[in-house]
């Protein structure tokens, strides 16, 4: 295949043929088959976190009073968990997206083949996957706001910086998720993707402080990802805005560059070699 | 299923008023095992099928408690560090947590497999071209998911003794109530998922404004009478609620009236009953195009 | 004549307002090659569910093997074998696994439905792939092992709903062997189909269906010399003057068949008729005599094709 290639692309230029400049087209395309598929589901994934708010925030916060924050901050046990939740979303329509819808793109209905066999790169194919999956999660993400505006969750003026935030989560998990799909072969390997979701959702300082565990595990967690998404939006909405935000900023940067090269290669690899 | 003697009502108003034919004597005889037995060979079936996803059903049955029990019972009791009522919140939350996992291994098995069997890989007609019935698919089908819960909870009660969550020996009893928890919400999920023609998304909505919600509301993390009235009917309703409550009194001697223990005792056990036979006849119907 | 093991009189099967199966009375004898041609949507597919006891009849009489399938479906399921229409193998199960599982439906011991499968396995020539996964079987494949999964129980009666639909020419002829193979063996068969060649290689009887009704009965041979002339020509004019030949051709042949593409002039000698045409000053594009087929029986019958 290489050995006919036309000057300009391919080997020549590896710039062009990874990237051109169209992810609009898979966007697009994405939107179009969200629209014919089923609003009605994509919709109510916004309710999931609220019942969690509701609940836990109304029900299981009537036990707890309030609880103390990283920094120190002593908040209602809603106003504690509700920054956490929107992480969760974020990073779980982001994942749901990367993964499993990709997972059955890649494997089952061939769209990348089909895609990749068009002017379009591997590279468009992947950012545009990864911006249909943000657009998703800033929809929930707005929605979300609205709810803790409105149950007075929001602490600070920095709440709008969440927004932001939230985007910067689901970019990381969307680009990782991604990468580590276009590995995966069979449903049971994708089985052990909600594995790791698991602990990892239920242990980031989400629902309590993680100053429960020894020191050890607690470095564990704070090596994952979700840790610092939950800190940073925890640190928007409540206004206790200190240095760490950039830690985890830096950390989701990582993330995304990390996974755009990952997806990208594993792209080529699969369907341009 | 209609009694059936060879010799008496199938014969005579069949075709010819004389004796059976061979033909219809070797059917009859063929016929009389299945007609006894045809639950269990589905049963057996299934469980076959369940192997396919063995590795993974091991490992979330083990690492599902393990993590559960650490982060709710451990993580999440720290900030309740005057317990609910007058046990810790690990004891309290455990048996809700246990339930939980039974609602939670039945949804997953009576949703897609549920509507698979019929639309996407139509294993049940092709069970129903041998001698078993439409009612004994269904009833085999949850003999197996009976098995695969007992088998869940089973483990999920071992972790909780490991986690010291279980004081009284009653506590065993927590088993079958999560078992019948499970079937309770299975049967009904499975009767609505058989009845799915087109598959528009009706099983993630239902997960998501029925299985989740019931889950967040039915008492299963804090007392009911912790949530505001307007949502405490939510539990009133959820078989999870009611399983939870019950396996409360037999692991730690939740005090609670007699009567509302026989409440919770009846209605699952009627949600059992009208689930199965909704699941039936949904099998029946379907089947019998 | 031996005792019928399927008897139908008056059979009807009604959705609502839509009648599917409309009153058809046919009968099966054992050892015979059964089958009912027709378009999709004939009522043929229906009309095999309730032989298969699986669908409730709505009207008329129904016995197999003298029993009414009403009361004695799983009796009466005992000693079939179905070859859906749609392929409803266990994709979770492995090739072999599908045939031990299906065997304990029929309620026979393990060691019996074991013996059973290698040597049917061996008879679908797939003892090679008794491991593989259902998935990674090729369609003539999975049509094959569920051929040889009707047949664990040793049916007598062999049930098969468009066997050979959607398979390539090659599966088709290794399937209408393993068929042949049956049928030589005293396999009773019924069989639906809308392919002429199928009904003509493997029925020893057949009736034509439309619309839920039987148009006609008899051996392929039989219907052909009774609907049919024993040759057929085609010729073709181009689609634009095919309507004005056709007025010009009237009086050729036995009788004319004016179709979009092209005109069948039925006679007993189609290169007679060629010879008329072109003496007429007539000359199509492409012409062709052949033998009629049971495809110009079902066309005298209905007006219509049946693929359409």
């Amino acid at each position: 295949m290489t050995a006919t290639q036309a000057p300009g692309t391919g080997i020549r230029r590896p710039a062009r043929a990874l990237y051109a400049g169209n992810a609009r087209a898979v966007v697009a395309r994405g939107l179009l088959a969200t629209r014919s598929s089923n609003l009605l589901v994509v919709v109510s994934g916004f309710f999931e976190p609220v019942f969690y708010l509701l609940s836990l925030g109304i029900g299981f916060g009537a036990l707890v009073g309030t609880v103390a924050t990283s920094t120190g901050q002593e908040v209602p046990y809603a106003a504690y968990i509700a920054p956490a939740l929107l992480a969760v979303s974020a990073m779980n329509g982001a994942i749901y997206d990367s993964t499993w819808n990709a997972f059955f793109k890649l494997n089952y209905s061939k769209l990348y083949q089909g895609m990749l066999t068009t002017s379009l790169g591997p590279l468009d194919v992947a950012l545009g996957e990864i911006l249909l999956a943000l657009l998703r999660g800033a929809m929930y993400a707005v929605g979300f706001m609205v709810v803790m505006q409105v149950l007075g969750l929001n602490l600070s003026w920095t709440a709008l910086l969440a927004l932001p935030a939230v985007l910067l989560i689901a970019f990381g998990f969307a680009s990782l998720g991604l990468g580590i799909t276009s590995f995966m072969k069979t449903f049971q390997q994708m089985d052990w993707i909600s594995f790791v979701m698991l602990p990892m959702f239920l242990f980031s300082a989400t629902f309590y402080p993680i100053t429960v565990y020894p020191e050890p595990i607690q470095w564990l967690i704070q090596a994952l990802p979700l840790w610092h998404g939950v800190e940073l939006i925890r640190a928007m909405t409540t206004g206790a805005i200190s240095g760490m935000v950039l830690v985890h900023i830096g950390y989701y940067l990582v993330m995304i560059v990390v996974g755009v090269v990952l997806t990208t290669r594993r792209l080529r690899a699969l369907f341009l070699a | 299923m209609t009694a059936l003697d060879p010799t008496s009502s199938g014969a005579p108003s069949d075709l010819s008023a004389g004796a059976l034919s061979e033909d219809a004597r070797r059917a009859l005889a063929g016929g009389a095992a299945p007609r006894r037995f045809g639950a269990w060979y589905v049963a057996e079936h299934r469980i076959r099928a369940m192997r396919g996803y063995l590795q993974s059903a091991i490992v979330t049955s083990i690492g599902n408690p393990l993590v559960y029990l650490f982060a709710l019972g451990i993580g999440l009791a720290s900030l309740v560090p005057q317990g609910v009522g007058e046990v810790s919140y690990l004891v309290f939350v455990a048996p809700a947590l246990l339930a939980t996992a039974a609602v939670t291994v039945a949804a997953d098995e009576t949703t897609y497999p549920m509507l698979a069997g019929f639309k996407w890989n139509p294993v049940f007609f092709g069970m129903n071209a041998s001698p078993v019935t439409g009612t004994q698919i269904s009833a085999g089908i949850m003999i197996a998911i009976t098995v695969r819960l007992l088998a869940t909870v089973a483990i999920y009660f071992a972790v909780m003794l490991l986690f010291g969550a279980v004081p009284l020996a009653t506590g065993v009893l927590a088993i079958p109530v999560a078992v019948a928890t499970g079937l309770a919400v299975g049967g009904l999920i499975g009767a609505y998922a058989s009845r799915i023609e087109d598959d528009r998304g009706q099983l993630p909505m239902l997960m998501r404004f029925g299985v989740t919600p019931m889950f967040l509301f039915s008492g299963t993390f804090f007392p009911l009478e912790t949530l505001p009235p307007w949502l405490q009917w939510i539990g009133w309703i959820s078989p999870l609620w009611h399983g939870s409550e019950l396996g409360r009194v037999v692991s730690y001697g939740y005090d609670e009236p007699a009567w509302l223990t026989a409440v919770h005792v009846v209605y699952l056990a009627v949600l059992i009953v009208v689930g199965l036979r909704l699941v039936a006849t949904a099998f029946t119907r379907r089947l019998n195009k | 004549m031996p005792e019928p093991v399927i008897t139908a009189r008056q059979l009807s099967k009604q959705y609502g307002d839509f009648t599917a199966v409309d009153g058809i009375d046919f009968d099966v004898a054992p050892g015979e090659s059964f089958g009912l041609l027709g378009p999709n949507g004939a009522g043929k597919s229906t009309t095999m569910r309730m032989v298969g006891a699986v669908s409730t009849r709505t009207g008329g009489e129904l016995r197999i093997l003298g029993l009414d399938p009403d009361k004695h479906g799983p009796d009466i399921r005992s000693q079939l074998g179905v070859v859906p229409q749609q392929d409803n193998l266990d994709q979770e199960l492995r090739v072999r696994d599908n045939l031990l599982v299906y065997g304990r439906y029929f309620g026979l011991p393990r060691g019996v439905i074991a013996e059973r499968a290698d040597a049917l396995l061996e008879f679908a020539q797939l003892a090679d792939r008794a491991k593989a996964k259902v998935d990674d079987l090729s369609g003539g494949m999975k049509r094959r092992l569920t051929i040889a999964r009707a047949l664990i129980n040793e049916p007598r009666i062999l049930l098969l709903d468009e066997p050979t639909t959607g398979l390539d020419p090659q599966a088709r002829h290794i399937l209408w062997d393993r068929l042949f193979r049956l049928k030589e063996q005293g396999t009773t068969l019924v069989l639906t189909t809308h392919y002429m060649d199928e009904a003509e290689q493997l029925c020893d009887r057949l009736v034509v269906v439309d619309k839920g009704r039987i148009m006609a009965e008899g051996s392929p041979a039989a219907l052909i010399r009774e609907y049919s002339s024993r040759e057929v020509l085609e010729v073709r004019f181009g689609s634009d003057k095919n309507a004005e030949a056709a007025e010009r051709l009237q009086g050729i042949g036995d009788r004319l068949e004016v179709l979009p593409d092209r005109i069948l002039v039925y006679s007993e000698n189609g290169e007679a008729e060629l010879e008329r045409i072109t003496q007429l000053g007539l000359e199509p594009i492409t012409s062709l005599v052949r033998r009629s087929s049971l495809e110009d029986v079902f066309l005298r019958l209905t007006g219509r094709s049946l693929i359409e």
